[in-house]
């Protein structure tokens, strides 16, 4: 077994032992800290897979920005074991029951599909994951949704103000 | 690494994000279960882009084929980032109205 | 000639629409004439063919084809032939008769009651000349079914009363079940022939196994077992009294209950080649002849005594139809018609008379103030007990001589029947006109002689009553028998009966002395004290019928009458009702379950649309064949 395959089995046992520890935990600030957990292992992914750019950025943004902000309100609200609302038995058994049921159903789906045998995702192949060669593409061909999105941001950021604003 | 193991673990994240969504009852886990949803097709395009990238690259060495994919996921983190903020600040007003992060009070729509 | 054909009954037909539409605006006059015009003008076309025939023999007129099936082809056409062409006379002959006495005897009637009355009466003029003239099966059986509808419309005539109105549903039930019969033999018929003419059907009819030849004739007896009141299908007739006396003069003793013997006598070629019908044919007519003469001799109520009477003639029509002896039991319909519409009417005249009283016990000695209506029903009387030289002497002779060379037994049974005929006929006559009178003084102020209009055709059946018989003169007596070689280019497989002529003369004297002392008998008996007790032991049973109408009502009215009973009070309420309701109210409780799911809780609406996700899938993936899915999963 090469080096890679070590690390990404051992990402992607994080990454879903980590996702279910977010579901398991009673106290909302520990979930929040598992989540990260999973977004370190999904950059680990990003930066098997040579794109350095998203790895990056996810870290920043979701890991950093993103979870602060959840932990911010966490802390905000108070929000400990005691506080944590319960679902009843069943309902929860039939989340997990129908999402179980699911994810064997497009496992399966996987393994019949016959259109991506033999594919590989390249790990060591191309740069296109780069900073460089990313801004290139995303100033010259999506330039327009670029701008679009900072108008998103922008109105995004007034919503918030005007929900969070005391009547 | 075969395409197959990146959908698998992409799906497997993807349904504990379900599961998350439909067990849990506190309303900020259930948001971050939708994030991590996110992310797992965040990983599943990643994946899907380094596919494409490494079919081309056989025939074309200077190709850009698969960034089209990672610009996607690029965007769908600033969508996601705005998403945030808007729903923690709506979580935020029902915690100040109700003082609870129970879905279950949220189940009238009018009053 | 064939352009008159069409005439025949088309008048009927017209008459029928006017008096039916126009019965709320024509005067009662205007409607007497038009009803009775339209059928003498069917009588005077029927002379014409009756002549026509006489002199140039038969003939078919087609006139549309009614039936277009494949390669099936039911033409709409008539037959004048001798036999149809007889009937025809005494249909519309009689039926004149009839209705011009019924512009008499319903003269009280309101003028729209009247007018329906009339119309009812041509419709099933036109119906018994379809019957009669149809070149096929099948234009007879719309003819069948029309006199059927008639007699009940006629029936019921008085539809107020509820007893009449179930006297016709009876009487329209049982014509029903031999109208299947009949129907079933039609379908029969061109099944294995592909036709349903007279002269194909006959041409053919040695092509059939001798199997289907005898179903085909029993399923047409059943027919006629209903249509012309044979056990065990007769209960009707008697029961059919409760409509207006003319009508029971036409449909019920002188055209419609012959109906059965003409399609016999139309099929004689089918009957002559099945032995086993031809036995049960004779069988079951000898055997109604003397039942209803047994309960004939104990009934009281005037029309009851000729109503059974009726079924026990119809009786000896067929039992000549059974021996062969075809054209004696059409020669009988004739005499038959003549005499029964005679005493019929003659009934009428008295029950008239009477104030609608029509128990004989309350009659008596009504010899002085109904002169004619006397001596025409003496004449009927005389008649059907078979006295020469009236007319019921010589066609009950022919049948009798016919069944004597079949089988001796049938001959003695025959005249024991004929006796009990004598016998109860002039029990019914002595008892009404002979004696004193037993009614109440306001009848007996009231009694009168009928208008004219009632005894002239009262006198003219009595003529015919008389010399009716003269047609059929048998030849040891002197005779031509002028009626057997007319009707023989029909009746072709008619059987002779040649017996010895000393023979014949001692039968005749046997027959004829028989019904003598009977007469004599019940004259003594009843002229000076009637029976007016209800009669006790076996003449109880006699007056009660037998009990048949009790035993078919216990074993087919009621069990039926018990099972709707238990389909409406148990299969209906428990089970159509339940499920219903049960529709309801599992659509009720399932909606208020359903509603649960609307619970506004997010977390049930993502369930649901994950599991709605699964199902897509699986349906999606498998081209909707779900066992596949599983197939390849494990």
């Amino acid at each position: 077994m090469s080096a890679i395959q070590i690390i990404f089995w051992f990402l992607s046992a994080l990454a879903i032992v980590s996702a279910l520890m977010v579901l398991i935990s009673k106290n909302p600030v520990h979930s929040v800290l598992w989540l990260i957990m999973v977004f370190f292992a999904i950059s680990g992914h990003y930066i098997l897979l040579n794109a350095q750019f998203l790895a990056i950025v996810n870290l920043i943004v979701y890991a950093g920005a993103i979870m602060v902000l959840f932990l911010f309100v966490i802390m905000l609200m108070n929000l400990n074991n005691e506080s944590e609302p319960q679902k009843n038995v069943w309902m929860r058994l039939a989340g997990a029951v129908s999402g179980g049921c699911l994810l064997m159903i497009l496992v399966s789906l996987v393994r019949q599909a016959i259109e991506i045998n033999n594919k590989v995702a390249e790990m060591k192949v191309g740069d296109i994951g780069l900073i460089g060669n990313l801004g290139k593409a995303l100033f010259k061909d999506y330039l327009v949704p670029f701008e679009i999105s900072s108008v998103l941001f922008l109105s995004a950021m007034v919503g918030a103000i005007v929900i969070g604003k005391k009547n | 690494m075969p395409i197959q193991y990146y959908i698998i673990l992409s799906l497997a994240l993807f349904c504990i994000g379900i599961v998350g969504v439909l067990v849990r009852r506190n309303v900020i886990i259930v948001f971050m279960c939708i994030e991590l949803m996110l992310n797992a097709v965040n990983l599943l395009l990643v994946a899907f882009s380094k596919m494409h990238h490494g079919i081309a690259y056989l025939t074309d060495k200077t190709t850009t084929t698969g960034s089209d994919a990672q610009l996607f996921v690029f965007f769908i983190m600033v969508v996601a980032a705005a998403e945030v903020s808007v729903g923690l600040a709506i979580i935020v007003m029902m915690y100040r109205n109700t003082h609870s992060v129970d879905v279950n009070f949220l189940n009238r729509l009018k009053n | 000639m064939n352009k008159l054909v069409y005439l025949v009954p088309l008048f009927p037909l017209i008459g029928f629409l006017i008096n039916g539409l126009g019965r709320k605006s024509l005067s009662k006059s205007l409607i007497s004439i038009i009803g009775c015009a339209s059928v003498l003008a069917s009588f005077v076309v029927s002379v014409i063919l009756f002549f026509d025939v006489k002199a140039n023999g038969a003939t078919v007129v087609d006139y549309f084809n009614f039936i277009n099936l494949d390669s099936l082809k039911i033409a709409f056409a008539f037959q004048i032939d001798a036999l149809s062409s007889l009937f025809l006379l005494i249909i519309t002959g009689v039926g004149f008769l009839i209705h011009l006495y019924s512009t008499a005897y319903m003269h009280d009637e309101e003028p729209q009651h009247f007018g329906r009355y009339f119309a009812y009466l041509n419709l099933f003029i036109f119906s018994m000349l379809l019957l009669v003239m149809g070149a096929n099966y099948v234009i007879m059986f719309i003819g069948w079914e029309g006199v059927g509808l008639c007699s009940y419309l006629l029936i019921g005539f008085w539809f107020k009363n509820d007893n009449y109105n179930y006297a016709a549903k009876k009487a329209f039930v049982m014509n029903r079940i031999g109208d299947l019969g009949f129907l079933l033999a039609v379908f029969w018929l061109i099944e294995k022939l592909g036709t349903a003419n007279y002269a194909d059907v006959f041409a053919h009819a040695s092509s059939l196994s001798s199997f289907d030849v005898t179903a085909i004739t029993i399923l047409l007896f059943v027919g006629a077992m209903g249509k012309s009141a044979q056990i065990p299908l007769y209960t009707w007739l008697p029961d059919a009294m409760a409509g207006p006396t003319p009508v029971s003069a036409l449909i019920h003793a002188a055209t419609m209950v012959t109906a059965g013997i003409y399609m016999i006598a139309r099929s004689n070629v089918l009957y002559s080649m099945s032995e086993v019908t031809m036995n049960l044919v004779s069988i079951i007519g000898l055997a109604t002849a003397l039942f209803a003469a047994t309960i004939a001799l104990k009934q009281n109520d005037i029309k009851k005594v000729l109503a059974y009477s009726t079924v026990s003639q119809l009786g000896y029509m067929f039992l000549g139809l059974g021996v062969g002896a075809y054209t004696g039991a059409v020669f009988h319909v004739m005499t038959h018609a003549f005499f029964k519409a005679l005493l019929f009417l003659g009934a009428g005249s008295v029950i008239q008379a009477m104030h609608h009283e029509q128990d004989i016990r309350k009659m008596g000695g009504l010899k002085k103030q109904l002169p004619i209506t006397h001596i025409t029903f003496l004449i009927g009387c005389i008649a059907i007990s078979g006295i020469p030289p009236f007319s019921g002497f010589f066609s009950k002779d022919e049948i009798l001589a016919a069944a004597f060379a079949k089988n001796p037994i049938y001959w003695g049974l025959g005249v024991a029947g004929a006796a009990m005929t004598a016998f109860y006929m002039f029990r019914l006559y002595a008892t009404t006109f002979l004696g004193t009178f037993r009614g109440t003084e306001d009848q007996q102020h009231h009694l009168h002689e009928s208008p004219s209009a009632m005894t002239i055709p009262l006198i003219v059946l009595a003529l015919l009553s008389v010399i009716g018989g003269f047609v059929g003169v048998p030849e040891i007596l002197g005779g031509h028998h002028s009626l057997h070689n007319f009707l023989s280019s029909v009746l072709t497989t008619e059987v002779a009966h040649e017996s010895a002529k000393n023979t014949e003369y001692l039968l005749m004297g046997i027959s004829v002395a028989v019904a003598a002392i009977a007469i004599i008998f019940a004259i003594n008996k009843f002229s000076k004290k009637p029976e007016l007790e209800d009669a006790t032991g076996f003449g109880k049973l006699l007056e009660n019928k037998w009990y048949v109408d009790e035993l078919y009502d216990s074993i087919i009215v009621k069990p039926n009458t018990a099972k709707g009973k238990f389909l409406k009070n148990i299969f209906e309420k428990n089970i159509i009702d339940a499920a219903v309701n049960g529709v309801g109210r599992m659509i009720n409780y399932s909606s208020r379950q359903l509603r649960l799911i609307q619970s506004g809780l997010v977390s049930g609406y993502i369930l649901f649309m994950v599991l709605a996700i699964i199902v897509m899938v699986l349906i999606w993936v498998n081209d909707g064949y779900i066992y596949k899915f599983f197939y390849n999963l494990f």
